[in-house]
């Protein structure tokens, strides 16, 4: 079906749908969004305006997705139109890999490049001999300034092999649980399928709160914040949006659980759960990036 | 294999076309949003322009007589920024809803609902933007490329950028998956990859090139909002980061970005020439590869723009080459359209004139662009009006002309009406005449040693100047023809005959004129792909 | 209405003769690159030269063949397509090969000039360059003389939004400043760059250099003017560093080694610098975000 060639359409319909508030409404609720987190940041009247943007985001995908979802309950889409959904996801999260991308590189360009270079090191010899003249370069660093809250600017790392450890395995076994419910789904079985699409959530949750904590530890107990120079930088930007991600996966996942309650799915034909589990799928491999390169090595 | 077009009032599948403003508002038709795209890119050429002419104005004469040197610096931000994000980049996706459903033989987009929400995230994007005119502490002013430290001292406009940037970005990303998905989804049958026109070929390409690299773009300015409210260190040094990391990723970006504003206008162009020609295209497989070798180039050669920053000799030696090297394919598609017209049979119709004038001036723009490939000579000329001249070179005459070629070859098509010749004619000249006036002499300014970014000059640069602003002024009137010419088109055109161009293939020449609402509501058949096709 | 059209556009044409009338009274060094005084200007100079009638030798081809088509081609004269001709493996090749042919030719002389330009070795004299918005600060390292650069007095009068002196009046509009840049000839001078809050670049196009000077980073450059070049030299900074970026030119006075010397000692006496050495910045910092206070200040060393 869905490797099917792209010129062998089916005899059934293709589905142009009619006209529709949603788009023109979710520009401007982005728009409201963004003016309230602009006005935030400089100080007008943000948090007012962020909070209406916030009700009328979640307004629009209720509403967006009640639509989509009830015209696939329809059946008014064929498996062109569905093969065109699972083309433009895969595709949307090839582009939130290359928003991942820029952080990671951030993250390379620092360590191989630029803190060595802060050191003097190469044909950078003069930042050693005229700016950062006691500057010992090395990772992980919050620079020759050492910025950061502690007034002696030291700071201290979070251990890869202690919770992030325990939060990979979590997050792995998220993903294995979720494709035991894709099997389900496949396979009609509907108890294997809801019991498992649980715990996946769950699990999304435990791992959403074990990072919740150690934030709260970094920032309390380590030095380790923002604001510590580029380790702080780097790690924050990276785990936060990746925990962002996390949240709103598990959020979609909730979703497709409330809807293979009331029995959405069929074995053939269950885009809105394929969708979200390579969303899943997507933010597990993302985190292996981070726990290797921000936590470990 | 019968395949129709359905809407929900599932009976009245014929020209079902919905009355009054919401058809513009809750639109999901490809044609009326194309239309919306293209109405939205001409209003932001002309404010965008109008900025230009704001810059030329004051450049005309040395001294100060008319802006603050920190207002002359946010024109020149928002011009690049209204001219590339709100112009340019729009004018190409209207022509791919216009287009590309019609070429590969579908009924609309792919997911239309989807179209329509990428076209209207940018007029609010753009009041974001143009918001900054009027908070405390002015527009951006820190150049289109937005490098820190200089950025972060931007005062309430900040923030309203980076969001207005996010907003484009998201609006951007959305409209390629949705061409991507169009043209890997929904070809008719008998229509395979290497038989679709050039402009679909080309703009896949840009698409795939658009969604690489627009979430960079996201992540680099991001970046730069934290550093400016939160505290990161990423573009600071005392902290262990570094304002150069901002340029290479914003590079990545960059360099990726002024193909994606190139590419379909390669593919406007390999559609004109042959059909004036009266002769298939050259090498069309040639011209399919060549524009993917472009596009793979593109990703790394990005630190050419950055000479200067004291990169080691290897990265140096490295980016010199691999940017030098883009000239090949580039000149195998300049050699394919030489190829194309020898032994053609050629006619000068307005779309054929600017495409001409597209392949002698973008060629010329592309000379320059080698030059400054040069490592030691771009010492020279980095940041001088050399580059300036390059890019408009590559952008008014490139960019821009084809964009306006393929308004005038397929506005029959569109409309139903015929535009009129001779008007079209004038604007060509006039354009032409004026935009070599206008960016020429900058060559020889830059050459001379004056740096871009300025609002004022010593006197030895006053005669080219001058020359200069007023070759801007004669162009930039001239475009009000372009205006003219369509809406008189659209209003009272002559009838236009179902091919208005004895030599055009393509299905959308097998449309009757106008196109109907929904394009191709059943599949064509394969006598007319094949007869469509024909290359 | 042809006619109309016809008389128009001569007109237009004769406006843009017109326009191109300075082409007549202007001197090449208006034009084009100039040699410069240093060996490595010379040696970018020839090298922008040399892609320069390589470029002129290709546009030759490529539009004389354009130009060709266009006339002997036009269905206007009866020109008759022909449609077979779609496709040549042969010409394709010789169009790939002979272009990446020529890239090497350019590429070996960019790759030995630009090898020269980074060889720093047996560098005589090290000054440290720090940009500042709006002025330049030079520091001669090891001999404690330091002093600041800025616009010269009559230009930044003249230069305030309708300040009503017409810039002609003004000697070296622009390009002059109170205190330049003093260095000796026929010495290999490294100049090693950095910037106290943005990125500035320092420039002089008669050295043939220029680089960035970007703060938390020290950038070097070199050059040598030749024996008998003595004089000044002007350039600009040459990256957008704000408001006042097109305010804060770059004057090097080369002088012989003999009155290098004795400017040298001169500023060495006590009362000298003390008067050069301004403010470091006055109109700058208060305007300045979070972030330019969290970047480094220039050592005081
Ligand atoms: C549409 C946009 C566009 C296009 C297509 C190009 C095309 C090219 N550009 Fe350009 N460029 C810009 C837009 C574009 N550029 C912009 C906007 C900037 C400035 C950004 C800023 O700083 O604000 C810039 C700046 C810029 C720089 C940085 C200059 C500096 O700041 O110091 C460089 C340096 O290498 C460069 C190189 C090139 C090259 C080698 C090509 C090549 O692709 C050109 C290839 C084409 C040809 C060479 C002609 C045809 C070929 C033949 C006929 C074959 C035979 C030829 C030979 C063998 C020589 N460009
Ligand atoms: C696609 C992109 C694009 C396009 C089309 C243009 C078009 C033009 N550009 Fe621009 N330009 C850039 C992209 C572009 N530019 C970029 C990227 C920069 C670098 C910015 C930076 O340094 O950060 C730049 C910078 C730039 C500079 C250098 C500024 C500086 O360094 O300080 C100059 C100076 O001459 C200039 C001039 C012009 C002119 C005269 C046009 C003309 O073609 C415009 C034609 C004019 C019109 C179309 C005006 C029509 C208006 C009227 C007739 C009046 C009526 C008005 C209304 C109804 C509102 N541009
Ligand atoms: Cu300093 Cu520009
Ligand atoms: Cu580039």
């Amino acid at each position: 079906m869905a490797n099917a060639h792209a010129t062998d359409h089916p005899a059934d319909k293709y589905y142009v749908p009619h006209e529709s508030p949603w788009p023109i409404y979710g520009s401007a609720t982005l728009f409201v969004f963004m003016i309230g987190l602009c006005g935030w940041l400089n100080e007008w009247y943000g948090p007012w305006i962020f909070a209406i943007g916030t009700l009328m985001l979640i307004g629009l995908f209720v509403g967006w997705f009640a639509v989509v979802i009830n015209e696939h309950q329809k059946g008014m889409y064929n498996m062109q139109v569905d093969r065109s959904f699972r083309m433009g996801m895969l595709w949307f999260i090839f582009s939130e890999v290359m928003f991942f991308a820029a952080f990671f590189g951030a993250l390379f360009y620092a360590r191989q490049l630029s803190v060595p270079w802060a050191g003097g090191e190469g044909v950078k010899i003069f930042n050693s001999l005229l700016l950062w003249k006691d500057y010992s370069a090395g990772w992980p660093t919050n620079g020759p300034m050492a910025l950061g809250p502690r007034d002696d600017g030291s700071f201290e790392t979070i251990p890869a092999f202690g919770l992030p450890a325990i939060n990979t395995a979590i997050l792995l076994l998220s993903g294995v649980t979720l494709t035991i419910a894709h099997h389900a789904i496949k396979e009609g079985n509907r108890r294997i399928l809801n019991i498992f699409l649980g715990v996946t959530i769950l699990l999304g949750f435990i791992f959403v709160g074990v990072q919740s904590w150690e934030y709260i530890h970094a920032y309390r107990d380590l030095g380790l914040q923002l604001s510590t120079g580029i380790y702080g930088s780097t790690f924050f930007m990276l785990t936060g949006f990746h925990g962002l991600h996390v949240t709103l996966g598990a959020i979609m996942l909730l979703v497709v659980w409330f809807r293979t309650m009331k029995g959405h799915f069929t074995p053939q034909r269950h885009f809105g759960f394929e969708a979200v589990a390579w969303y899943w799928h997507f933010v597990d491999v993302v985190w292996l990036g981070l726990f290797v390169f921000v936590y470990w090595v | 294999m019968a395949n129709t077009a359905t809407h929900d009032h599932a009976h009245d599948a014929h020209d079902h076309k919905p009355q009054g403003l919401k058809r513009w508002l809750y639109a999901t038709n490809h044609k009326d949003i194309g239309t919306m795209y293209l109405v939205f890119a001409c209003v932001l050429f002309f404010l965008g322009g109008a900025m230009a002419l704001v810059i030329r104005l004051e450049l005309f004469q040395p001294g100060l007589q008319f802006v603050d040197p920190g207002f002359f610096n946010s024109m020149t931000t928002m011009h690049a920024l209204l001219m590339i994000f709100g112009a340019v980049m729009p004018a190409w996706t209207g022509l791919a809803n216009w287009m590309v459903p019609m070429q590969v033989g579908a009924p609309d987009m792919a997911l239309p609902r989807l179209n329509n929400f990428s076209f209207w995230l940018l007029p609010f994007a753009f009041t974001l933007l143009l918001l900054t005119l009027f908070v405390p502490g002015g527009a951006p002013a820190g150049g289109w490329t937005l490098y820190p430290p200089l950025s972060l001292q931007a005062g309430d406009s900040f923030p309203l950028t980076i969001f207005a940037i996010h907003l484009m970005g998201i609006s951007s990303i959305l409209g390629a998956i949705n061409v991507v998905v169009t043209i890997m989804n929904m070809r008719a049958p008998g229509m395979g990859l290497l038989n679709m026109p050039l402009f679909c070929w080309t703009w896949l390409i840009t698409a795939y090139l658009l969604i690489a690299v627009m979430p960079v773009l996201a992540g680099a300015v991001t970046m730069l909002l934290t550093d400016h409210f939160f505290g990161t260190a990423f573009f600071t040094a005392a902290g262990g980061g570094d304002p150069v990391m901002f340029q290479h990723i914003f590079w990545f970006f960059g360099h990726p970005e002024v193909y994606i504003l190139i590419l379909p206008a390669f593919g406007v162009v390999s559609e004109i020439i042959p059909t004036f020609s009266r002769k298939p295209l050259f090498g069309y497989e040639s011209m399919v590869y060549a524009t993917a070798s472009i596009a793979f180039l593109s990703f790394i050669v990005w630190a050419h723009h950055m000479f200067t920053v004291g990169m080691p000799l290897a990265g140096q030696l490295f980016f010199m080459l691999s940017t030098m090297l883009i000239a090949v394919p580039t000149g195998v598609k300049v050699f394919n359209w030489c190829a194309t017209m020898w032994k053609g049979s050629i006619s000068f119709e307005t779309p054929m004139l600017f495409a001409l004038a597209f392949l002698f001036l973008f060629t010329l723009g592309g000379f320059s662009g080698l030059m400054l490939a040069i490592v030691p000579a771009d010492f020279q000329y980095h940041d001088s009006y050399f580059v300036v001249a390059h890019f408009h070179y590559v952008l008014v005459p490139g960019a821009v002309f084809a964009i306006m070629a393929g308004v005038y070859y397929w506005l029959p098509k569109w409309s139903g009406k015929m535009y009129d010749e001779r008007i079209g004619k004038l604007h060509f000249w006039l354009s032409t005449i004026g935009v070599n006036v206008l960016f020429f002499p900058q060559h020889f300014l830059g050459l001379a040693g004056m740096p871009r970014r300025i609002p004022d000059y010593s006197t030895q640069f006053a005669d080219w100047n001058m020359v200069s602003s007023i070759g801007a002024f004669i162009f930039g009137f001239s475009q009000l023809l372009f205006v003219y010419v369509v809406w008189s088109a659209v209003r009272k055109g002559a009838p236009a005959p179902q091919r208005p161009w004895e030599g055009a293939h393509g299905l959308e020449w097998e449309l009757p004129t106008p196109a109907p609402y929904h394009s191709w509501e059943t599949p064509p058949s394969r006598e007319v792909v094949t007869k469509g096709v024909m290359h | 209405m042809t006619r109309n059209i016809r008389t128009a556009l001569g007109s237009l044409a004769l406006l843009a003769v017109a326009a191109l009338a300075p082409a007549a009274r202007a001197e090449w060094s208006n034009i084009n690159m100039t040699e410069g005084v240093t060996p490595l200007s010379r040696d970018i100079h020839a090298l922008h030269m040399t892609i320069f009638w390589w470029c002129v030798a290709i546009g030759v081809f490529v539009f004389g063949w354009m130009i060709w088509s266009l006339v002997k081609f036009r269905k206007s004269q009866g020109a008759k397509p022909d449609v077979t001709m779609v496709h040549s493996t042969k010409a394709e090749i010789i169009w790939t090969v002979i272009p990446v042919f020529i890239l090497v030719l350019m590429a070996i002389p960019a790759t030995r000039t630009l090898i020269a330009i980074e060889d720093t070795r047996g560098t005589e004299l090290s000054i440290k360059v720090t940009g500042y918005q709006w002025k330049w600060h030079y520091e001669y390292l090891g001999q404690d003389v330091k002093f600041f650069s800025t616009l010269a007095r009559s230009s930044d009068e003249a230069r305030q939004l309708q300040s009503g002196i017409d810039p002609k009046s003004v000697p070296d509009y622009l390009l002059d400043v109170d205190n330049p840049l003093v260095v000796p000839e026929d010495t290999k001078v490294r100049v090693l760059l950095t910037a106290q809050d943005v990125i500035h670049a320092w420039w002089v196009p008669a050295f043939g250099m220029k680089k960035d000077a970007i703060p938390g980073n020290v950038n070097e450059l070199w050059f040598k003017v030749d024996k008998g070049k003595t004089g000044i030299y002007r350039g600009q900074c040459a990256e957008l560093c704000g408001r006042d970026h097109g305010f804060m030119p770059v004057v090097v006075k080369v002088v012989t080694k003999a009155e290098y010397a004795q400017w040298l000692a001169q500023q060495k006496a006590p009362a000298a610098p003390a008067a050069a050495e301004a403010a470091p910045t006055d109109t700058a910092t208060d305007a300045m975000p979070p972030v330019a206070a969290a970047a480094p200040a220039a050592p005081a060393g």
